[in-house]
């Protein structure tokens, strides 16, 4: 188990410099051109999404601004101009029907994208990583009871409930909502991977040590067990990250996700679908930030897992 | 194994059980008044009156649920006297807004949502699975590399963007496929094919995906085992060792996967029906909750956990014929 003592450095060769094992993880996605790759483009849209005011600003229309003058009304409110009306205005075309800024819209729709399924993400992952500890340290009847309540909500069709929950609950915080709701789904997925890493790191001799010192039980959980599960907890979180991004996109496609005059890719995508035979570069706009972003979020992840390997290298 | 059997059967009941309390909460106690919401947009006082009695609302809340399980398995009747609706055998629920028990609104869709199921899980399967193992056989060649890069766009492609495009690319542009409606199979075979390729396809391409990555590395894995190379050096045609020896062990991983994603599919074919306009339990779902038909809505949720627990069992019990391996108590 224990590394075995580098006694042969004897000499002239000067003893290599420890490195631990989220340096050499470092070291590997910095030479990955997919891990590379995957944080330029998340790094892009975090930053659009961050700079949105600026850069409508720049081009001079609010996400809700309306410009009747660039849609036809004789064609029912279809874009005036090729390409859904791009021009040097109008740098990705017009909202059908409303002659809204598509360009703007998609800068504000990444930050409610964006933030709603990291925060999700947060959530799933925080309970998940608790629960999952909390089952596999004490063992027993609490493992037996959280173990059972997670393979139910397992068992729940997740699509369908999120949209019976999101329709029944008062339309207070949609944004909020969604988050929970979400993150509720998302937790028993993580929780099982932190359950059985502790299962496996639980009786090993380091976490026994603690014990025989009388280090406290919650000490040992946060202090000794926590820092060994947070390469796969990351790895996860990254994958569901996309995952979480499809899922709100998806709910704001069936028109239950954010509400009207906030913008997000997937109700971006609702409305497209309405035009999108007249108009096919409105609907390819947001289904390409969606297609880049998710892309994205798998190839990190991904490059997580193979950097954190502790077997490095090859596949 | 038969014990095993019947403590699973004992499970998924259990499962179903508290979905089925879950649900009701939902549904029930949630809202500030189901009446109104079974009464629809133009509701009048006194009919909201009615169907507060007929649905036993002012009955307390634990009655209720039972009334509503012993409807499951018994049928029920709604109300008393001339009003009163016939709800048959498994009764679950009564939709007043199309004045129809759920389970009868649900079998006209499911013909729908299983065509389409269908023919995606056999495309994604086929697809996904050939696609994987010939990548696993040539693994870090050209073809491999390409395949995969190929499955990672293509599991990263909303499957709303896949059928928008699609639909312009083949159906507006091409006009090589008449764009989708549902004719049921017995009516028009070829017209039910024709009508179905593209949502097939959408459908197919975000799974086939993941099953390609799956079978790759599970293949890659069988591959190494010693007991391929024994195979091998006992001289066995590489053809034989891969079909014999290799698929058997490689692709049970992928065996569990599809029982679990079929029973789930019930929720994918809600966006794909939506997408393509298509009048499945999906698109059912969509429209009562737009309706607020709360009862439809239980009643699909309750089908689809349904589903998936069940398929759950299928895969765990499939498994132990499969892989010598597993063998249940």
């Amino acid at each position: 188990m224990s590394a075995p003592p580098l006694t042969e450095a004897a000499g002239s060769v000067p003893a290599p410099a420890g490195r631990s094992p989220w340096r050499l993880a470092g070291g590997r996605l910095r030479r990955d051109p997919a891990a590379l790759a995957g944080l330029a483009i998340i790094a892009l849209f975090v930053l659009m999404a961050l700079a949105a005011p600026l850069l409508t600003a720049l081009n001079g229309h609010g996400p809700n601004e309306f410009h009747p003058e660039k849609i036809d009304k004789a064609l029912a409110g279809a874009p005036k101009g090729a390409f859904g009306g791009i021009d040097g205005d109008f740098w990705l075309g017009v909202e059908p029907g409303s002659g809204r800024d598509v360009f703007s819209r998609m800068v504000y729709g990444a930050r409610v994208s964006l933030l709603i399924s990291v925060a999700a993400t947060v959530v799933s992952t925080a309970v998940g990583t608790v629960l999952g500890l909390v089952a596999g340290f004490a063992g027993g009847r609490v493992d037996a009871f959280i173990s059972r309540v997670m393979d139910l909500v397992l068992s729940f069709p997740h699509l369908i409930f999120m949209i019976a929950l999101v329709s029944v609950l008062p339309d207070a915080n949609r944004k909020l909502e969604l988050v929970f709701v979400m993150g509720f789904f998302g937790w028993p997925y993580i929780g099982r991977i932190v359950r059985g890493q502790t299962l496996s790191v639980r009786n090993r001799e380091f976490v026994e040590a603690a014990r025989a010192s009388g280090m406290l039980r919650m000490r040992i959980v946060f202090r000794e067990v926590l820092p060994n599960l947070l390469a796969p907890v990351l790895v996860f979180a990254t994958l569901t990250v996309p995952i979480n991004i499809g899922t709100e996109a998806a709910l704001s496609f069936l028109g239950i996700g954010v509400r009207p005059p906030d913008s997000s890719w997937g109700q971006m995508m609702a409305k497209a679908i309405d035009w999108y035979q007249v108009d096919p570069t409105f609907f390819v706009v947001p289904g390409v930030c969606l297609l880049l972003t998710v892309l994205a979020f798998t190839l990190l992840g991904d490059a997580f897992r193979d950097a954190l390997d502790p077997r490095g290298g090859g596949r | 194994m038969i014990r095993y059997i019947a403590l699973r059967l004992a499970g998924v009941a259990g499962v179903l059980l508290v979905i089925c309390a879950v649900t009701f909460v939902i549904f029930f106690v949630f809202p500030a008044d189901p009446a109104l919401q079974a009464c629809g947009k133009s509701c009048t006082s006194e009919r909201l009156a009615m169907l507060h009695h007929q649905m036993g609302l002012d009955r307390p809340i634990w009655q209720q649920f039972t009334d509503y399980l012993v409807g499951i398995f018994a049928g029920r009747t709604y109300g008393t006297g001339p009003l009163a609706v016939q709800c048959h055998f498994p009764c679950l629920g009564f939709s007043y807004q199309n004045n129809m028990p759920v389970w009868d609104l649900m079998m006209q869709r499911l013909p729908t949502t299983v065509s389409i199921g269908i023919g995606a899980a056999v495309l994604w399967l086929v697809g996904g699975v050939t696609v994987g193992v010939v990548s696993a056989l040539r693994k870090d060649s050209l073809l491999d590399r390409t395949m995969m890069v190929g499955t990672l766009t293509s599991a990263s492609l909303p499957i709303y963007f896949t059928a928008m495009a699609l639909t312009v690319l083949v159906v507006q542009i091409g006009g090589l496929l008449p764009y989708s409606s549902y004719v049921p199979i017995a009516e028009d075979p070829i017209g039910w094919v024709k009508n179905l390729i593209l949502p097939w396809v959408a459908l197919a391409l975000l799974y086939a995906a993941m099953y390609a990555r799956l079978s790759r590395a599970s293949m890659v894995e069988t591959m190494a085992e010693p007991y391929i190379r024994t195979a091998r050096a006992k001289g066995l045609p590489e053809r034989t060792v891969v079909t014999k020896h290799g698929l058997r062990a490689g692709l049970t991983p992928v065996l569990t996967v599809f029982g679990m994603d079929l029973g789930a599919l019930l929720g994918g074919a809600i966006i794909t029906e939506s997408v393509f306009g298509l009048p499945g339990l999906g698109r059912l779902t969509i429209d009562s909750i737009e309706k607020s038909d709360q009862p439809v809505v239980m009643g699909v949720a309750l089908l689809a956990a349904f589903f998936i627990t069940f398929a759950n069992l299928l895969v765990d019990l499939f498994y132990a014929v499969l892989d010598p391996q597993v063998r249940y108590q």
